[in-house]
């Protein structure tokens, strides 16, 4: 079942003996189990695995350093940003898994690294932008339903980033197949500076801004957080328009009076105290004037609310992202092992000369792998934006950067490698990103230090990542 | 056919060789040349485009007292890259064209710094619209100077006006680790502290679009503000997402926030954001309207940080230029009477104040304006409140002060 | 697809170009009067002239590939080396005095040629990809900036920085720590990578190239070494004496050469365009001898194959950190050059940008190929700096005058597609046709050249008459001709 290169599963080895079990077989060979169960219990193993494991090195370091800086308790903060650090960990892994298997899927056809395809996450970024921008200049854009909205700007950055890597491949590296392996490598970074500057040229004399903010960010259905507490119930999307705040001072003198004009935000509750965290457009009483005020506690001042809530405010978008990933994720282990042409594609990322004679259209499977992975790539770039809000056409670097490194993480050429890849660095770094800051010396600046180091220390254990085959080659 | 293809290459060299030779073209009135550098393709060309534009801007509209001396003046815009090679191989090419007799530039202080080093070896005046590292100036060179503020007084400026803030005790200071973030954050923090705010944490982050990382410890330290030195296309998607994730309190940051966009970028979340600017607010000094307005009308898009520095920089040269002219007897000035020239200027009244440039070239006193974003339309954007403005003299002006 | 010409190489060469020449002597005269033409044509062009940009853009690259073009000429050894020396010597600092851009343009390419040949090194002849090859370069840099510079570094505060007056000495020594530093941090990041193998190998040396520049850029807490992103400025160099300057001064007018700038400045670039040239000469005997020597050898076998290499009793480890060794040492030994040139070193300099357009240079030139990565790094060097930068300050020219080309008005050309913003783009095209047309370089390496048209007659690619597979796999070596 498993390939060498273009493998969904990992080799486990330890669970031989089960798959031995008759039972277990008919259940395996089951299509719901197959395509469904399976790869989606994979996705949450591995985003509970990653988890765990982070959860446990960091407490672990706790144990070691408790107390970092003065007055900083490692173990408390920890467990104040677990949620928040868990959460935003998932989101940015999906989004580098999405673009590793752009990586990965080209890398096992053809053994080569597409260099060119973190600007073909730049360019579903900025298609997303453009679709959104239209029906928002069009004014038509409150008037979509969420549920449609969202997969038809997916489905366009989809379609249009696919389409250019296939236009890519057929450009500018068919005619290099055969050629030393380092060529097309070259080919890749010249046609990332052509594609970036061409975007941007393009972008300038349409918009005459490369800053591109999406509209759905004022949407109220992508704007308001889903709110969560822990250590408390919840209480969301209440309408607070018209209600009086004060904002009062611990020692209870009242310092404004603000009369809230109209917002739907969502208020949360902790302990019975409601409390709201979106700045809303107010009208102050005393002066009539309209202004917008930072803190709106009704009744109580914000210092009062007891320590160890926790209170994480889960962006829409993030779910967004998860969700489509997961959806993303099992239509693509269902094309490439229980189609006839992943078939063929699993066949040329093998052998392609032999895939070749037995009949099989290599150039066809090639141009479909690479649809495949720039649609991937398009994907991300249209979620990316819709969870980051802006994008320019020099986005795609560094996540790009990122997921090649969780696609080799994770071993390249391995789909479910880059699934892992991609979590575990999103993971690594959200928890990087919490904790550093915490140890004067390091900081977030070293963020990328560590996670490269993690990289090299994986590599060095699994040289061929951490669901990786060994593959021979040279430069 | 390699034969052919060499005979080819061959010919089209022996044309374009006797082209370059014949193609000398005679001027009628003498041309002076003025250089910008600044990025014009890369990330930051936004800004670099703003600085050239800007120079473009001040040749057309001011050069009359040069024409009227019997002088053209042409504009030549260089693209350093935001990188110091490129930028020092630019520097040897403008040193060489004895034509250019001053540049305006950088945006980037690394860039700037080893730029001006071939500047300075050759007499060749630099005005800076945009470094405000410290050490641009505190070489003492006679050869450059800027129009912009200092970080060391700015960031304090921005401290001083935070600890006045009601309710802010504790603040959190980000930076983009770039030499004017860091630089402009690290004079904040010591003046917050030194002003009895205390700094929660002090983080430098080169992520350009997905904090959500960045912000957990922000959200669990529940600093009172958080100071972000760096520039708003950056700042102002972190202030949406900082917001977005529940953050509650004030934010604040350097004049690289003081762009229209940034209400775009920030949207709902970056109003109520205070920030230090050093070029004043149109809506106090009608001139810098009219500028916005002609600067929009020539080139479609509005103007950014550091463009009302880079006109005042071009205004300044093509005045001192016109100087020493005149001091010359009507006839072309040399480089180093430019640069004196330069330095000589006293009371330039600017879209950003008057200038008058102390001994190593900083204006001596610098205009320092608080001021607080009052809507996320971008529209509004010269419509933000001033809060407070601070005059702040120059560290060899205080001292001569002082003394 | 001939073999007499795969089993002949240098015929190869001869057969094209220079195949008309029927005599040394008619080659010689031509180098001669192609000398004199671009050096006379190069000294009369006029700054003040509307075409100046774009003329300079011709006649200079045309000059500085001349060594090149000299070397490949059938002509004996000794007029070679005297009419390389002649241009390289005399006319370049000639040049130099009239524009001293020129000399900076040629430094420039001396540091990138010296930087290309060691990574050639490194991926050329041992065949292991490194794609953080820029942070032995920062090595360089940083280790004669951190003694020099009198920026608050740990250094400075303890008092330990090199006297301006001794620096002279002091840089040769420190081209030789630089070399032992950048070595040894090869070796480092040699020893865990060398199970690593091609994509693998990437991404960690690409890793390791940026954890240098971050921890340059954030060196400066909690100890300042490297003063962080600000830089470390007023680097110290080897400076030249007022006797030298008063020489060039004197030359300049025996030759009646107008100098534009300052004399000072110009006779200090003048110094370091020959230790650049000297650095570059003796970089250029190193690995022409590497190449051809046993450790050469080596790396060629650990290249086509690890595992015969190993069986062929190449001892891998060994060879494999020593190209990683030699491969630094060289950009080590140029940092420090680059640190003193540019009296200012910041982490800028030294991103992943800059390996990969290293990396450009050698494969445009042609992987292995001495001569190839030369002629690589030259065009690369020149693309960047010179030619397009030219090509916008043309326009630009044009646009100040009001030129009218067909009717149109450069002037009237939209602002947003002014071509000095897309510099890059124009690179980018600029290398996917040169690799489109020459997969294997422009000067690719014989060894090469032999293995490339091999795999044409092998059945590596699937035949043609199979539908769907490639119809006839671009002949790699006969698209140049």
């Amino acid at each position: 079942m498993t390939t060498e290169t273009l493998s969904t599963r990992p080799t486990t080895g330890i669970l031989d003996s089960l798959r031995e079990n008759p039972t277990v077989k008919r259940i395996q060979s089951n299509w719901i189990y197959r395509y469904i169960v399976f790869p989606i219990g994979q996705m949450l193993f591995f985003i509970v695995a990653a988890a765990l494991v982070m959860t446990v090195i960091a407490y672990a370091v706790s144990i070691v350093v408790p107390e970092p800086r003065p007055n900083i308790n490692l173990a408390a903060q920890i467990t104040k940003q677990l949620p928040g650090m868990i959460v935003s960990g998932v989101g940015i892994g999906f989004v580098y898994a999405m673009i590793a298997l752009g990586y990965t899927l080209v890398y096992g056809v053809l053994k080569f690294i597409n260099f060119a395809h973190s600007e073909i996450f730049m360019v579903g970024a900025v298609v997303g932008f453009e679709i959104t921008d239209r029906l928002a200049a069009s004014g038509t854009i409150a008037s979509w339903n969420p549920l449609i909205l969202v997969p038809f700007v997916v489905i366009s950055s989809m379609l249009v980033s696919g389409g250019l890597a296939v236009l890519i491949e057929r450009v500018a590296y068919r005619p290099l197949r055969g050629a030393p392996r380092l060529v097309p490598l070259i080919t890749a970074i010249g046609l990332s500076f052509f594609l970036i500057d061409g975007v941007r040229a393009l972008v300038a004399v349409t918009r005459n801004d490369f800053n591109l903010t999406y509209p759905t960010q004022e949407l109220d259905f992508l704007k308001n957080p889903i709110p969560l507490t822990f250590n408390g119930p919840v209480v969301g999307g209440t309408n607070i328009g018209g209600v009086t705040y004060e904002q009062i001072t611990a020692d209870g003198v009242v310092l404004d009076e603000w009369q809230v004009e109209s917002a739907t935000y969502s208020s949360i509750t902790v302990g019975g105290v409601t409390l709201g965290g979106v700045p809303v457009k107010a009208n102050d009483i005393s002066s009539g004037e309209t202004g917008y005020d930072m803190i709106l506690v009704e009744g109580r001042d914000l210092d009062e609310i007891e320590d160890g809530a926790n209170i994480v405010n889960i962006r829409i978008t993030v779910i967004i992202i998860v969700l489509s990933a997961v959806i993303m994720l099992v239509l693509l282990n269902y094309f490439v092992n229980g189609t006839k042409i992943g078939k063929g594609i699993r066949a040329v990322s093998q052998d392609q000369a032999t895939a070749g004679l037995m009949g099989i259209n290599v150039n066809r499977m090639v141009a479909i792998t690479f649809f495949l992975g720039g649609a991937f790539g398009g994907a991300a770039g249209a979620l990316f934006g819709l969870n980051v809000g802006t994008v320019t056409p020099y986005v795609g670097f560094i996540p790009g950067l990122k997921a090649f490194t969780a696609a080799v993480l994770g071993g390249i050429g391995n789909i479910t490698g880059a699934l892992l890849g991609g979590l575990t660095l999103g993971m690594v770094e959200a928890f990087l990103n919490g904790t550093l800051v915490y140890f004067p010396a390091l900081g977030q600046r070293y963020t990328d230090i560590f996670a490269f180091s993690v990289l090299i220390l994986i590599l060095i254990f699994r040289p061929s990542g951490l669901l990786g085959e060994r593959v021979d080659e040279k430069v | 056919m390699r034969t052919k293809k060499s005979m080819l290459v061959l010919l089209v060299l022996a044309v374009a060789l006797s082209l370059s030779v014949v193609m000398v073209q005679a001027q009628d009135m003498q041309v002076i040349k003025i250089a910008s550098q600044s990025p014009l393709s890369g990330p930051q060309s936004i800004l670099g485009i703003s600085i050239r534009n800007s120079v473009e801007l001040a040749i057309e509209q001011l050069q009359g007292p040069l024409n009227d001396l019997g002088y053209s003046v042409e504009f030549v815009p260089f693209d350093d890259q935001a990188t110091p090679d490129v930028g020092v191989s630019n520097a040897q090419n403008i040193v060489n064209d004895a034509a250019i007799l001053a540049v305006v530039g950088h945006l980037n202080s690394g860039v700037a710094l080893p730029s001006s080093e071939v500047y300075n070896d050759n007499d060749l005046v630099m005005l800076s619209p945009a470094n405000t590292n410290v050490n641009i100036t505190d070489r003492g060179y006679a050869t450059v100077n800027r129009v912009c503020g200092r970080d060391d007084t700015q960031g304090a400026a921005g401290a001083a006006f935070a600890a006045t803030i009601e309710g802010v005790e504790t603040v959190y200071v980000l930076h983009d680790t770039t030499a004017y973030g860091q630089g402009v954050a690290e004079f904040f923090m010591a003046e917050a502290e030194a002003q009895g705010l205390s700094v929660l944490g002090f983080e430098g982050t080169e992520e350009a679009a997905n904090f959500d990382g960045i912000i957990q410890p922000v959200l669990a330290l529940e600093p009172d503000l958080i100071y972000f030195g760096g520039i708003y296309s950056q700042t102002g998607i972190f202030i949406s997402q900082a917001r977005a994730a529940g953050y509650e309190g004030f934010f604040m940051g350097p004049d690289g926030f003081d762009s229209s966009e940034f209400a775009d970028l920030s949207g709902d979340a970056g109003v109520g954001t205070y920030y230090t600017s050093v070029a004043a607010p149109v809506t106090v000094y009608e001139t810098a309207a009219q500028f916005a307005t002609d600067y929009e009308e020539k080139f479609g898009e509005g103007v950014q940080p550091f463009g009302a520095q880079s006109f005042d920089a071009a205004a300044i040269v093509l005045q001192s230029i016109a100087a020493a002219i005149e001091a010359n007897g009507g006839a072309m000035p040399t480089r180093a009477q430019v640069a004196e020239a330069v330095r000589a200027t006293e009371g330039f009244e600017g879209l950003t104040g008057a200038i008058t440039f102390d001994d190593n070239g900083d204006p001596e006193l610098a205009n320092y304006f608080i001021l607080q974003v009052g809507s996320a339309d971008s529209a509004e954007w010269n419509n933000n409140a001033l809060l407070s403005t601070q005059s702040i003299a120059s560290p060899l002006m205080a001292a001569a002060m002082s003394s | 697809m001939t073999t007499s010409r795969a089993a002949v190489s240098e015929a190869g060469a001869r057969s094209g170009f220079w195949g008309r020449f029927l005599s040394p002597t008619s080659a010689a005269v031509f180098l001669i009067v192609y000398l004199a033409v671009v050096i006379g044509l190069l000294l009369s062009l006029d700054r003040a002239s509307l075409w100046f940009s774009i003329q300079s853009t011709i006649v200079f690259p045309a000059f500085i590939l001349s060594p090149l073009l000299i070397h490949s000429a059938p002509i004996p050894r000794t007029w070679k080396a005297v009419l390389i020396g002649l241009v390289m010597l005399i006319a370049m600092p000639i040049i130099g005095i009239s524009d001293s851009s020129y000399l900076e343009l040629a430094i420039q390419v001396c540091i990138f040629a010296g930087l290309a040949l060691g990574l050639n090194i490194v991926v050329g002849f041992a065949g292991l990809l490194d794609l953080g090859y820029i942070a032995f370069f920062a090595v360089g840099a940083y280790v004669w900036g951190m003694f020099t510079s009198t920026a608050p570094t740990i250094f400075n505060e303890l008092g330990i920085l090199i006297p301006p007056d001794s620096q002279a000495v002091a840089f040769i020594i420190f081209i030789g720590i630089g070399i032992l530093a950048a070595a040894c941090i090869g070796i480092l990041l040699g020893l865990p990578v060398l199970r690593l193998r091609g994509d693998y190998l990437a991404i960690v040396t690409l890793g390791f190239g940026e954890v240098i520049r971050i921890i340059a850029r954030n060196g400066d807490s909690p100890t300042n070494f490297t003063n962080g992103s600000q830089g470390l400025l007023n680097v110290g160099r080897p400076l030249v004496s007022a006797d030298m300057v008063s020489r060039i001064d004197e030359l300049s007018n025996t030759l009646n050469i107008r100098v534009v700038g300052n004399l000072q400045p110009l006779t200090q670039q003048i110094l370091f365009y020959f230790i650049a040239i000297l650095m570059l000469g003796i970089i250029l005997v190193v690995a022409n001898r590497l190449q051809n020597s046993v450790i050469g050898r080596a790396w060629t076998a650990i290249r086509e194959d690890e595992v015969a290499a190993i069986a062929m009793g190449v001892p891998l480890v060994r060879m494999k950190l020593m190209a990683f060794a030699l491969g630094a040492a060289f950009a080590g030994a140029i940092g420090v050059l680059y640190g003193a040139k540019q009296t200012f070193v910041s982490p800028e300099s030294f991103t992943l940008l800059n390996s990969i357009s290293i990396l450009a240079m050698v494969i445009v030139g042609g992987l292995g190929s001495i001569k190839g990565v030369l002629l690589g790094a030259m065009i690369v060097t020149l693309l960047q700096l010179q030619v397009l930068k030219n090509f916008s300050l043309q326009l630009n020219a044009l646009k100040n005058i009001d030129y009218v080309i067909l009717g149109f008005h450069i002037r009237d050309w939209p602002t947003q597609l002014e071509p000095a913003k897309y510099e890059r783009f124009v690179f980018g095209i600029l290398l996917v046709l040169m690799m489109l047309f020459r997969p294997a370089g422009l000067l690719p390496e014989s060894r090469r050249r032999l293995e490339l048209m091999q795999t044409n007659d092998l059945p590596d690619e699937p035949p043609s008459d199979i539908p769907g597979t490639p119809s006839g796999p671009a002949n790699p070596a006969a698209a140049g001709d």
